[in-house]
């Protein structure tokens, strides 16, 4: 009797514990989601839905607006928008430096950085800081012109547009390497 | 056999009115009023019984919970960021309002009803996805540092971990995996970068190499289990795991497939390593190994006797493989004990319980990934670059234990 009472328990719990098995079977792409599955959510993006916010501008020049500046005008609107934190020529201050000077070792655009395409690309969409996203295509042209020139890469005079802010050589170039370390025991 | 008295008692409900309880407790204040003598020894009493968590009932259940108001952890902001306190944490979760911040003009109130993520450039379907539509597609939770790269600061023997690398932070994240996105948008193979843009004043940029967005980027909204916070990037921001902080671009806007990098501000006149050689490196993306000791640390007062040292470690490039700790100023090292489970470019808790006689001496921690990498001192980092600090400098930290048990920052 007795033994048949452990018998019969023993099974039921075996039984169940295989039952378990059945009833939580493990998620297999036989649930219908591959890893190739495409969801389709959202919606399909308009021209419009881009053009409000592509104003990014690559080293080649993809990106640049129609227009053009020079640095004449540019010293104008830097004394009006601009001055009040980066001094009248660009290196009083109180924000960052950014004309390089010899006496200086400072970073700044003339000594540090490798593409006039990014003054034009960083000028228009974060500055001025108080105001970002407010100048005029015209005046960021103007403004890049006035800091190239006061950094000596941009020849007094010269116009700035599409076609000729790519071709602006920045002596800084030649002395970007990419980062090349991956790991392991070495340090540099 | 007769039952012991109070073996077998019997619960009985006992039914006490509430005027009952409330004509006590006036009865009581009665004693107050009309008795001066008694008063005094009244207020005794009421006085123990306030610090006495038995003998009143405490604080309903709320809303929201709050820390005690005997615990103040804090981060430390300037105008550009607010660091996390390392010193003042346990395990490796940082508690959401205490994770680091770094932004580049403040941090936007955006609501997520009026919020749009467009994707677009070399892809066969750009798209737009709102916070809803990232949330119907399978999600993933992850626990993962984020750490800003340009995270060492020396100058005082008196800084924290928080005041030294303070810019560095874990929680456990929730989101999208990028290439679940990537194959619905049909990225163009032919792409090699995207652009990921924020929602910011800074209008934030970087570019990100496309074999990333493939491998483990994710587009993530949650955060320790709920929104993530505004500080993070809500409602949803790029997260690359490993990657400098900055790159994982916070109130993501857009995202934009590329055939070359766009050598943004952020990629160029900022967070790139001047070298000895003159030369700049760039595209420095996956964060070193790294560990520090943030037990006993400044401002820690400790006790000759046992210490239990205890501390982070963390690789963007994968593992903690190990972590050694020295107690006389890296002379010999041993090995610490991990806290597990060891996660993929995870802080992870290491431990080592240790006999201080009371002379002065110092701690050192050094980790090794599962690259092999071993954390460098910071006379080997000075060496390599010819700098004494900048963007990615992760040298092993120190701490002089003072007989007086003051702990200083070595070379501070
Ligand atoms: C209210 C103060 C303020 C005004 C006005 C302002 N800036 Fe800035 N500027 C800053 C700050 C602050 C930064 C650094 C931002 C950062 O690091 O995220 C900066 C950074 C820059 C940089 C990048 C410097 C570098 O080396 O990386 C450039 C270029 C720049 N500003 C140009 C301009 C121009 C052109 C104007 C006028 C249209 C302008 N700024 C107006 C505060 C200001």
């Amino acid at each position: 009797m007795m033994n048949a009472i452990i018998k019969i328990t023993v099974s039921v719990v075996l039984l169940s514990w295989a039952s378990g098995f059945r009833s939580f079977p493990k998620p297999s792409p036989a649930s219908g989601i591959g890893s190739d599955t495409i969801f389709n959510f959202g919606r399909p993006a308009t021209q419009a839905d881009i053009q409000r916010w592509d104003i990014d501008v690559r080293p080649d020049g993809k990106g640049l607006p129609g227009g053009s500046g020079t640095a004449r005008k540019g010293k104008t609107i830097f004394a009006q928008k601009c001055a009040a934190c980066h001094g009248l020529t660009g290196v009083e201050g109180p924000s960052d430096k950014l004309v390089s000077t010899d006496s200086s070792q400072v970073k700044a655009i003339g000594n540090y950085w490798p593409y006039a395409t990014t003054v034009f690309d960083y000028i228009r969409r974060a500055m001025p800081f108080n105001q970002p996203g407010t100048l005029t295509d015209e005046e960021v042209y103007s403004l890049t012109a006035f800091l190239l020139e006061a950094n000596q890469i941009l020849k007094p005079g010269t116009e700035l547009n599409a076609q000729t802010l790519p071709a602006v050589q920045m002596p800084a170039l030649k002395k970007y390497i990419l980062d090349d370390r991956t790991g392991g025991p070495i340090i540099r | 056999m007769k039952p012991i008295s109070g073996e077998n008692p019997t619960l009985q409900p006992i039914k006490v009115s509430r005027r009952k309880l409330l004509g006590g407790a006036a009865a009581a204040a009665l004693v107050l009023v009309e008795a001066p003598f008694a008063r005094a020894v009244q207020v005794a009493v009421t006085q123990a019984e306030l610090t006495d968590p038995t003998k009143i009932p405490g604080v309903p259940p709320g809303q929201v919970g709050t820390r005690s108001t005997f615990e103040k952890p804090v981060k430390k902001p300037s105008n550009i960021s607010s660091r996390t306190p390392l010193q003042d944490l346990f395990g490796t979760i940082t508690p959401s309002d205490l994770h680091f911040e770094r932004n580049h003009n403040g941090v936007p109130a955006i609501d997520p009803a009026k919020h749009e993520l467009v994707i677009h450039g070399m892809v066969e379907k750009p798209i737009v996805l709102t916070l809803a539509d990232l949330k119907r597609f399978p999600s993933v939770t992850r626990i993962c540092f984020l750490e800003c790269s340009g995270n060492f600061r020396s100058g005082s023997e008196k800084l924290s971990p928080q005041d030294i690398c303070g810019l560095t932070s874990q929680s456990e994240w929730t989101g999208v995996m990028l290439s679940t996105i990537f194959r619905q948008v049909g990225v163009d193979p032919k792409a090699t970068w995207f652009l990921a843009e924020g929602s910011d004043a800074a209008v934030m940029t970087r570019s990100i190499p496309v074999r990333k967005g493939w491998d483990d980027a994710m587009i993530v909204y949650a955060q320790n289990g709920e929104a993530i916070r505004p500080e993070q990037g809500y409602p949803f921001r790029l997260f690359l795991p490993g990657y400098e902080g900055n790159m994982s671009i916070k109130w993501l806007r857009r995202i934009e497939l590329s055939d070359a990098p766009y050598l943004t501000r952020e990629e160029t006149s900022k967070y790139t390593e001047p070298l000895k050689d003159g030369k700049i490196r760039y595209f420095s993306f996956d964060i070193d190994a790294r560990s520090i000791i943030t037990f006993p640390a400044y401002p820690a007062q400790v006790q000759k006797g046992w210490i239990e040292i205890r501390g982070i470690a963390w690789s963007g490039r994968g593992k903690v493989q190990g972590v050694e700790i020295s107690t006389d100023a890296g002379k010999s090292w041993h090995p610490a004990s991990l806290n597990g489970p060891i996660l993929d470019k995870a802080h992870t808790g290491f431990r080592y319980v240790w006999q201080w006689d009371g002379r002065e001496t110092e701690l050192q921690s050094r980790v090794t990934d599962e690259t092999g990498y071993l954390q460098p001192t910071y006379q080997e980092l000075v060496t390599a670059r010819g700098s004494k600090g900048g963007y990615h400098f992760n040298p092993i930290t120190g701490w002089i234990l003072k007989p007086d048990g003051r702990v200083l920052l070595s070379n501070g």
